[in-house]
């Protein structure tokens, strides 16, 4: 039935259609109703059933527990800063209320340009940009504004991934390259102290904050010279922090849907952690006296960005290593990275963005020198004969 | 002594309807068809015209540029038509067949104890040299260059492929007179899998025997290649199909061409898979006969296995190189709903984000056409490493011959790769890219360019 009516609406969007600007979107919507049957003109005959659809919906879903406790706690930060009472339900569906319009504006966007794209080279719609619109409000501080947010989206959609050619040609992560943009271009807004706990009321739920009120994030206290100690709240995720990066507990989650599925590397992943946790062990017995630099390593790795850096940034198969040795040293690279800037730099409190970000840009180089290697192998063979 | 190789890299998985190890005899077709384009590398210059009476090894037509390599017919017959598609360029050549078959016979006595280039030479003008590859460029071998080793695997692990074991039935012996002719061109190196190591194959004292005991494609020759003895650049390897080393030990023999081999009928839409008898060129309908399934829906005959093959249609003639005939369905009139996030059951996939993995290795899938997804770069990584077991950066060479670099292609090892290599990896390809099309073009380019 759904086959008859796309049938029916088809030739308006064909070329000369009456509808003909909307085709992009159109094809996306079809393909997204049904499965194409296209059949294969070369080579194989038969193909494997998984695509790229397939694979970025099953990153969405490795994100919706982060996503769902993100909003959770959102109505939790709320609820206790006012120190009002509230019920479970309440403080999700406040987060929740707080949160769609960020995912929405994401969508809007960053979908809009996509499909504007699409439409201008005569492509199909790319898929990249349903994780991206995900992940770009879940790691901006709750206090974000939507003009913002959407100003961000614009700047990476276009400037770190269409003028490359799009999903699978760009080198910087883009939803980290629009927290980056955030960052640089609005730093009051993006870390600090005031941030990080929603304002004001939704839908007569939630509370409005006093003038002036701030919170920081564990990571903020030590950079300002506090000691933080261990916390339950660090696991669980209920403290203030980026709205889908708090709780480890569901970042795990995630993260074994996608380790499962081999989406995600777990050479990376794995890495990540090992290097962060090496390099916090090396400061931890360093002697260096401020509280980064004594935060027990493990804390560093439950902190900030790190778990969902490492699980759902780290691991994206575009911007990473792509050779199986250069996994490695890229994940370990970006863990050991990541816990230095925060140490070593006061003024970002938080390294992960950072340390993706550097090795993006260099995962080219690590996998140069791997193919170098099997290039100097095979010449070498060549030789000896 | 035999090497064993084990192999980790690869994919394996089952479809539905195998061939049984049952053999019946086609019925000779009213006309054979023999097509140059089987035949990659070789220019056709006709040697016959409509209306010639030919009999079987009877040249039909040489190659253009040094004239040596001849092809020949199938059957003894008159030369019916010529089919040329654009530009004139040859199709095929028909021959309506004789009820009667006539054979040319070669001088053969004394090809046992001959010399390399005697050899090559009866070799050349019977025909059964064009059914050689060479490795670089997966072409017909050029007959002047003397080649590093001849390699030859003696089985298949792409799904539906013909079981060479059966296949060769009864004419081990020839297979083993072919390799020993071969080997006085060149060392020979034969790859059969674990299950062939106690048949009448063995032994083989005039060649290497190496055991190749891992997934599909662990049986194309080009795997076997990379282990025992990669191909270097300016170095030349023949590979053989195990059927034409049998043809050769025949022509050895007998001084006759006779290229009449078991060829596997395969697919879910084949109502009783089972292995016909059957000589090359014949007619596909005649050899598949009323052996298909009825079905609402549109059937796909391939020419070759699923991964491997190419569609081709009833009335067409069965290529050169052919070991199975695979019919599926086409799948191209059927809607499926939401495909993106459905379990889909009955579809195979190595990813775990579908339930393949939990269904068993057993399991017989029902796969039809469809491409399943838009093409899309390059997204995933280590997807084509985790199916190709050779020393080689899949994702870069292809990346190298998208962008056409050819002194990159060199150097991440071109030479040693024909497009059937890719065709696991064309498979799994989350983008759905056209990998064994790029390698094919990558190579023809590369040749022309060399030449």
């Amino acid at each position: 039935m759904i086959k008859e009516t796309l049938d029916k609406i088809r030739p308006h969007f064909e070329k000369g259609g009456k509808l003909s600007a909307l085709r992009s979107v159109f094809e996306g919507m079809e393909t997204f109703l049904l499965v194409p049957a296209t059949t294969s003109r070369s080579g194989c005959s038969i193909h494997d059933a998984i695509d790229s659809k397939r694979i970025m919906s099953f990153v969405v879903i490795a994100l919706l527990p982060a996503l769902l406790t993100g909003m959770y706690n959102i109505g939790y930060q709320n609820y206790a800063a006012a120190g009002a009472e509230g019920t479970f339900v309440e403080m999700f569906l406040y987060g929740l209320a707080v949160m769609m319009p960020k995912i929405v504006v994401s969508y809007l966007v960053g979908l809009g340009i996509e499909f504007f794209v699409a439409q201008k080279k005569n492509e199909e719609i790319q898929e990249g940009y349903l994780v991206s619109g995900l992940l770009i409000p879940m790691i901006v501080p709750v206090g974000c504004p939507l003009w913002m947010l959407a100003l961000a989206v614009a700047f990476s959609v276009i400037f770190v991934k269409e003028i490359y050619g799009g999903t699978g040609m760009n080198i910087f992560n883009p939803a980290l390259a629009a927290r980056a943009f955030l960052f640089f271009a609005y730093p009051g807004k993006m870390s600090g102290e005031s941030v990080w706990v929603a304002d004001g009321k939704l839908f007569g739920l939630g509370n409005s904050l006093p003038d002036g009120f701030t919170m920081a994030t564990p990571l903020g206290e030590a950079a300002a010279g506090q000691t933080v100690p261990m916390d339950f709240s660090f696991v669980s995720g209920l403290m203030p922090g980026s709205i889908g990066e708090t709780s480890v507990v569901a970042i795990a989650i995630g993260a074994a849907i996608l380790l499962w599925t081999r989406i995600a590397s777990w050479k990376i992943m794995s890495s990540v952690f090992v290097g962060g946790a090496l390099v916090g062990f090396l400061f931890n017995i360093s002697g260096l006296e401020t509280p980064t630099a004594q935060m027990p390593w493990y804390e560093h790795l439950m902190l900030g960005g790190f778990c969902f850096g490492a699980v759902f940034m780290a691991t994206d198969p575009v911007t990473s290593a792509r050779t199986e040795g250069g996994k490695y040293i890229y994940g370990f690279l970006i863990g050991a990275l990541a816990i230095a800037i925060r140490v070593l730099n006061p003024g970002f409190p938080e390294g992960m963005m950072l340390a993706i970000l550097f090795m993006n840009m260099f995962a080219p180089l690590i996998d140069y020198c791997f193919v170098q290697r099997n290039i100097g192998r095979r010449a070498k063979r060549a030789q000896t004969k | 002594m035999k090497r064993i190789y084990k192999l980790k890299k690869g994919l394996d998985f089952a479809l539905e309807g195998k061939a049984e190890p049952v053999l019946t005899e086609a019925p000779a077709s009213a006309v054979y068809g023999v097509r140059p384009p089987d035949f990659p590398g070789i220019v056709p210059r006709l040697a016959v015209k409509a209306g010639d009476k030919v009999k079987a090894g009877d040249t039909l037509f040489v190659d253009k540029r040094t004239e040596r390599v001849a092809v020949v017919s199938p059957v003894s017959g008159a030369v019916k038509d010529i089919v040329r598609g654009e530009r004139r360029k040859i199709l095929a050549i028909e021959i309506e067949a004789d009820a009667e078959q006539e054979y040319r016979t070669f001088d053969v006595a004394g090809i046992a104890g001959a010399a390399s280039e005697e050899v090559v030479r009866l070799l050349r003008e019977s025909g059964l040299f064009a059914l050689f590859r060479q490795r670089p460029y997966d072409v017909v071998p050029a007959p002047e260059n003397k080649p590093k080793a001849v390699f030859i695997s003696a089985f298949s692990k792409m799904p539906l492929a013909a079981d060479f074991t059966f296949v060769a039935e009864g004419r081990e012996d020839d297979f083993k007179a072919g390799v020993r002719l071969l080997a006085r061109v060149a060392p020979v190196h034969v790859g059969i899998s674990p299950r062939q190591v106690n048949t009448a194959l063995l032994p083989i004292p005039e060649a290497s025997v190496s055991i190749f005991d891992g997934p599909n494609p662990s049986g194309n020759v080009g795997v076997q290649i990379s282990h025992v003895a990669p191909v270097n650049k300016g170095e030349t390897v023949w590979t053989v199909a195990p059927e034409v080393v049998c043809f050769i030990g025949e022509f050895a023999r007998t001084g006759r061409v006779r290229l009449r081999r078991r060829v596997a009928v395969a697919g879910s839409r084949v109502a009783s898979p089972r292995y016909v008898s059957a000589t090359m060129g014949a007619r596909v309908a005649d050899i598949i006969g009323d052996n298909l399934k009825p079905a609402d829906t549109h059937t796909r005959i391939i020419d070759g296995n699923p991964l491997v093959g190419s569609p081709t249609q009833p009335e067409a003639y069965i290529s050169a190189q052919a070991t199975e005939l695979c019919a599926i369905p086409e799948g191209d009139d059927r809607h499926e709903l939401f495909g993106w996030i459905m379990p889909r059951l009955g579809d195979f996939s190595a990813s775990r984000s579908y339930f393949s993995w939990l269904l068993g290795k057993k399991r017989r899938y029902d796969l039809d056409c469809r491409v399943k997804g838009g093409e899309r770069h390059m997204i995933m990584s280590g997807e084509y490493d985790r199916v190709l077991p050779m020393d080689i950066y899949g994702e870069y060479l292809i990346k190298a011959i998208i962008t056409g670099d050819i002194d990159r292609q060199e150097a991440l090892g071109i030479y040693e790769v024909a497009p059937e290599d890719f065709a696991v990896a064309e498979f799994v390809c989350s983008s759905k890219l056209e990998l064994q099309r790029i390698v094919r073009e990558g190579l023809d380019v590369l040749m022309k360019e060399n030449a």
